[in-house]
């Protein structure tokens, strides 16, 4: 029997961890969620010089082996070997920042008092020479007393010395280093600061480029003009870049199903394959586009570390609800769509922060919100002006988008002070240094996150929207009688028309609502069946439904319909993301419930108050 | 003088930290950062909004956000 090899990277986060690990593993990563907790576990394979493999870990980047977060919590367990589930890594691989050997200098010396085989990498020595430092690794190898390697992972420099010495020190675990320091923090910070300055030969007293930098970037006037500027950019690639993408995944899709449809006899197998499975796959897929040029960008602020910069600017407005600069970026993201906006919470560290970010988050208006919106506020809302240049169907939009944030807002002071209750969420950040992003990182990045994703939309995406497919199908329809009518999901929005009733919807919204749980916009196509609008183009589709809805809604059920969409959480991909990023069903379950109840509440205020207003 | 009220880019010397205001685990990670007694610092930049929240501090090599009321447990003498 071969025996489970394993060795681990550590370092302080900013050590170029990730990159060193993407040098030495490649593509070839597995992504997991480490057991009950929300941490990510990426392992990799690392081929030793004897061509032998060794699973590598990289561990969540730590600042100490006394815990303060979730992400610590794994590393000082795992190197301990006490994380359930996991073999004790054989040797530590410990990342050191070359320019931050002071502070990086006192978490190595509690890594090295563990006494487990360790070899040292001196990470991004460039950048260290860059900013006028000039290191003698041999000082600290003989310091440390263990191997120190000066290695460059973007540039792949010292890659194979590192792994001679990783090999090296597997085949000699026995005589690990065994210093008997067990010093206090006080006294590591001591020994750090003489081994560093043991270890710098010459400093020569260069500006480094960080500080004009975040002189403009953190500027009170300039640094939030030059975020939205970069913000407004980042939407427009969003919804434009991601459009002619989106279009062909779609008339892929829609292909597909035509060739599937003229191939195979007409029968239920046929449309299950054609109504359930592609088109429920095709729905989900068609986002890709999106969630890849949003990770994009995202990927690209995080590697250059104005991630941290935007965090910085926008704390103060995210404190005022009890969240912190962190809980921005994935906010705005989910304007575009909850999914990449609740998978972008992992940058957030703070696990009570973390939750009520991806709880409120669907409350953001998303993009699959706009079609509904459109053909309602084309119906009932006229077209008329309130202003010079304010229209008021625009300013109807305004105002539900409006709703959303404020939504969101009041929900998280209300999440922040019940639920996710606990120390006022700090904001205490260690803000990187600029690099320049390389496109390998984010590349293995964007994969990772496509990977996930399409991952989700095989497995319960899918089974979801089967389940949907099959509630819409049977019993099927006797002659002159519509599918929708007959279907569970008939019955089912006949048993909910009595809830329902009291906000003001009648038995055809219902019937929508139950395939819209699969996407928002699909209530539109929906509504259009109920209503048997007989259309050939989608542009005749509106203007067909606009009518048949004007004739048989009133306008208090068109606003409480509005208002009921500005909440509901609509959207199985959401959840199912949901259930994913918070490791069980607990949390999607609370979430879906208070949106319907908040949905619920306010088309019912909206419906009375606009009666008692007499429309 | 509490390092809240700092002026941006003079050095100072935290003097005493009063642990208490500040919750367990961000006590641990100001600590593991370098942020306690002796350490010399500089503010160099403050928010935009709420009368200059956060405050980001150069320790060492390092650049650190913190808020104010963090600051505002951290006794300083300027340098």
């Amino acid at each position: 029997m071969t025996r489970h090899r394993t060795a681990a990277l550590v370092g302080n986060p900013n050590s170029g961890k990730s990159a060193l690990f993407n040098a030495l593993t490649g593509a070839r990563q597995k992504i997991a969620n480490y057991p009950g907790v929300t941490v990510e576990r990426k392992a990799g394979r690392l081929i030793l010089p004897s061509g032998e493999p060794v699973e590598l870990i990289d561990l969540p980047g730590a600042y100490s082996l006394d815990a303060a977060s979730p992400d610590e919590v794994v590393t000082e367990k795992a190197v301990q070997g006490r994380l359930e589930g996991e073999v004790r890594p054989e040797v530590l691989i410990l990342v050191l920042d070359a320019a931050n050997l002071e502070q990086h200098l006192v978490f190595a010396q509690e890594v090295l008092e563990l006494g487990r085989p360790t070899v040292v990498a001196l990470n991004m020595i460039d950048l260290a020479e860059r900013d006028g430092l000039t290191l003698d690794s041999n000082a600290l190898e003989e310091a440390l007393g263990v191997p120190v390697i000066s290695t460059v992972a973007v540039r792949r420099r010292g890659l194979d010395e590192l792994t001679a010495a990783i090999a090296a020190a597997e085949t000699h675990a026995d005589d690990a280093p065994n210093p008997n320091w067990h010093l206090t923090l006080p006294e590591r910070r001591l020994a750090a600061k003489t081994m560093a300055r043991a270890a710098i030969l010459s400093r020569s007293a260069r500006h480094t480029v960080a500080n004009g930098l975040d002189r403009l970037l953190l500027n009170p006037w300039i640094g939030p003009l030059i975020l939205f500027a970069f913000l407004f950019v980042m939407f427009q690639a969003v919804f434009a870049w991601a459009t002619p993408f989106a279009d062909a995944i779609d008339a892929g899709f829609t292909a597909l199903s035509a060739f599937v449809s003229s191939e195979m006899p007409q029968s239920i197998l046929r449309d299950f394959l054609t109504q359930g499975i592609i088109a429920g796959v095709g729905s989900v897929v068609v986002f890709l586009p999106q969630i890849l040029i949003l990770f994009f960008f995202i990927l690209i602020m995080e590697a250059s570390g104005y991630m941290a910069r935007a965090a910085f600017l926008m704390d103060r407005l995210m404190a005022g609800v009890g969240l912190s600069g962190k809980s921005f970026i994935p906010l705005l993201s989910s304007f575009a769509c909850a999914v990449p906006g609740i998978m972008a919470t992992r940058s957030i560290s703070d696990p009570k922060d973390r939750l009520t970010t991806i709880l409120i988050a669907p409350l953001m208006t998303c993009s699959a919100r706009l079609p509904v919106y459109a053909v309602i506020i084309g119906a009932f809302i006229p077209a008329t002006t309130v202003g010079p240049g304010i229209g008021l169907q625009g300013l109807v939009l305004f105002g539900l988008y409006v709703s959303g944030i404020v939504g969101a807002m009041v929900a998280a002071l209300l999440l922040r002070g019940t639920l996710t209750k606990g120390a006022a969420s700090g904001f205490i950040m260690e803000m990187p240094r600029y690099q320049l992003p390389r496109l390998r990182d984010v590349a293995i990045g964007l994969w990772q996150r496509a990977f996930v994703f399409l991952r989700r939309a095989g497995t319960i995406i899918l089974s979801a929207t089967v389940a949907l497919w099959i509630l819409l199908s049977f019993p099927q329809a006797q002659p002159g009688q519509s599918q929708l009518d007959a279907s569970f999901a008939g019955k089912i929005a006949d048993g909910i028309a009595p809830v329902l009733k009291p906000i003001g919807f009648n038995r055809e919204i219902g019937l929508a609502l139950i395939p819209a749980m699969a996407a928002r916009e699909v209530a539109v196509s929906a509504l259009a069946t109920t209503y048997a609008v007989d259309a050939r183009t989608e542009a005749e589709n509106d203007r067909g439904l606009i009518a048949r809805l004007q004739a048989s809604w009133s306008l208090p059920t068109a606003l409480a319909f509005l208002a009921w969409f500005v909440f509901a959480p609509q959207c199985l991909s959401t959840i199912a993301v949901t259930r994913r990023e918070t490791n069980g069903w607990k949390w999607p379950a609370f979430m879906v419930g208070y949106l319907f109840g908040l949905a619920y509440l306010f088309a019912g205020i909206t419906y009375w108050s606009a009666i008692a207003l007499g429309f | 003088m509490t390092l809240d009220r700092l002026g941006i880019g003079a050095p100072a010397r935290i003097k005493s930290v009063t642990w208490d205001l500040i919750a367990p685990e961000e006590a641990k990670r100001l600590r593991a950062l370098g942020v306690d007694v002796d350490s010399e610092l500089t503010v160099s930049h403050r928010g935009i909004f709420g009368g200059g929240d956060p405050i980001a501090i150069t320790l060492g090599n390092m650049t650190i956000a913190l808020r104010r009321s963090h600051a505002r447990a951290i006794a300083v003498e300027a340098l």
